[in-house]
């Protein structure tokens, strides 16, 4: 395996396989890093279990760009620089404290989930919605009850879940393009949680085209930084 | 995040009396009896059905999960051992031994 970037010609297909591997990719590299960290050894497990689920996903989507580019899905994964990542930028974001972690996963699981659930053409894309629904299916439950608790919880667990839903929320415009739909699972949740709905108002976005945080570097940086120091390393 | 600080929390988490514990029964196919498979940490039953999930059936152990309050189980007494269970040393006829199996049976 070369170590150099590669440099991709990227079709609306390839776009958009990227797309969905590429927010699989960082959302679940970022819940691996629960791991040894989580306040409880069951949530150490539950979030382990959604971060493979995502890697899982997203390895399925990269081989399936690797049969439209010719690459590999290591080399897809690991030789790319970050203007050629095409996730949404609310993956990529620092987990913060464990409010901001799970407000996040619900708020990107349920865009996650309503996406699968469209219906495909494309026979490889449809088999990994088949496997990958029932996955966001868990993720939500776990993700929702959670923010339930948090919200409806102490004083310090609602404050921390509504900090964190007021600072997710301007990211939330590039995770769906069915808004209304995602609202109407949404709303009801915040509303259980006790947390107050931000309006919606300016929206961040250029994770699509390219144009990330600064935390996407760091990220790619502690994922890539073996296989380009060790090409062809294996376990 | 510090191990100072990951610590201070763990220990107030499981010193939090609204963690209760929960032990697991799993049911790996149909027509098995559920079998206890541990216990997890869990402020209530909907998220101690989620822990036990994600900690008692990783590897496609599974087809039904119970949790149970550990506090809503009623243990026997080590100290009754004797008179709950030595007795039962001298009925060997309790065992299905004394019977010749007619080969036509087949496996049982």
């Amino acid at each position: 395996m070369p170590t150099t970037s590669i440099a991709l010609n990227e079709t609306a297909a390839v776009r958009r396989l990227l797309s969905l591997a590429d927010d699989a990719l960082v959302l679940g590299h970022r819940t691996s890093e629960w791991t040894g960290h989580a306040p409880l050894l069951e949530e150490e497990l539950a979030l382990a279990n959604i971060a493979l689920d995502l890697i899982g996903q997203a390895r399925l989507l990269y081989q399936a760009a690797g049969e439209l580019t010719g690459h590999s899905e290591d080399e897809l994964a690991y030789l790319r620089d970050p203007p050629a990542f095409r996730n949404a930028l609310i993956m990529e974001l620092p987990n913060g404290d464990f409010a901001f972690t799970i407000a996040r996963l619900f708020l990107v699981s349920v865009a996650s989930d309503q996406n699968w659930r469209r219906g495909f053409d494309d026979p490889t894309l449809s088999a990994v919605a088949e496997k990958a629904k029932k996955e966001t299916t868990y993720h939500i439950r776990h993700a929702a009850e959670w923010l339930i608790r948090l919200g409806d919880g102490t004083e310090e667990s609602h404050r921390r879940a509504r900090n964190a839903i007021d600072a997710l929320w301007p990211f939330t415009g590039e995770i769906t393009e069915q808004r209304a739909a995602w609202l109407q699972v949404v709303t009801p949740v915040l509303h259980r949680a006790t947390l107050r709905q931000p309006e919606d108002g300016w929206m961040q976005s250029g994770g699509r085209a390219g144009r990330h945080t600064e935390h996407l570097g760091h990220l790619l940086a502690e994922m890539q930084i073996l296989p380009r120091t060790y090409p062809g390393a294996i376990w | 995040m510090g191990r100072e600080t990951r610590g201070r929390r763990q220990g107030r988490v499981m010193a939090d009396p609204a963690t209760r514990l929960w032990e697991v029964f799993v049911r790996a196919r149909n027509g098995l009896a559920h079998r206890h498979a541990g216990s997890v940490h869990a402020a209530d039953a909907e998220m101690a059905l989620q822990a036990a999930r994600d900690v008692y059936t990783r590897r496609g152990e599974g087809l039904s999960i119970w949790v149970v309050p550990s506090a809503a189980i009623v243990a026997s007494d080590p100290t009754d051992k004797e008179s709950l269970f030595e007795p039962t040393g001298s009925k060997i006829y309790r065992h299905p031994t004394f019977y010749e199996v007619p080969d036509e049976v087949g496996n049982m």
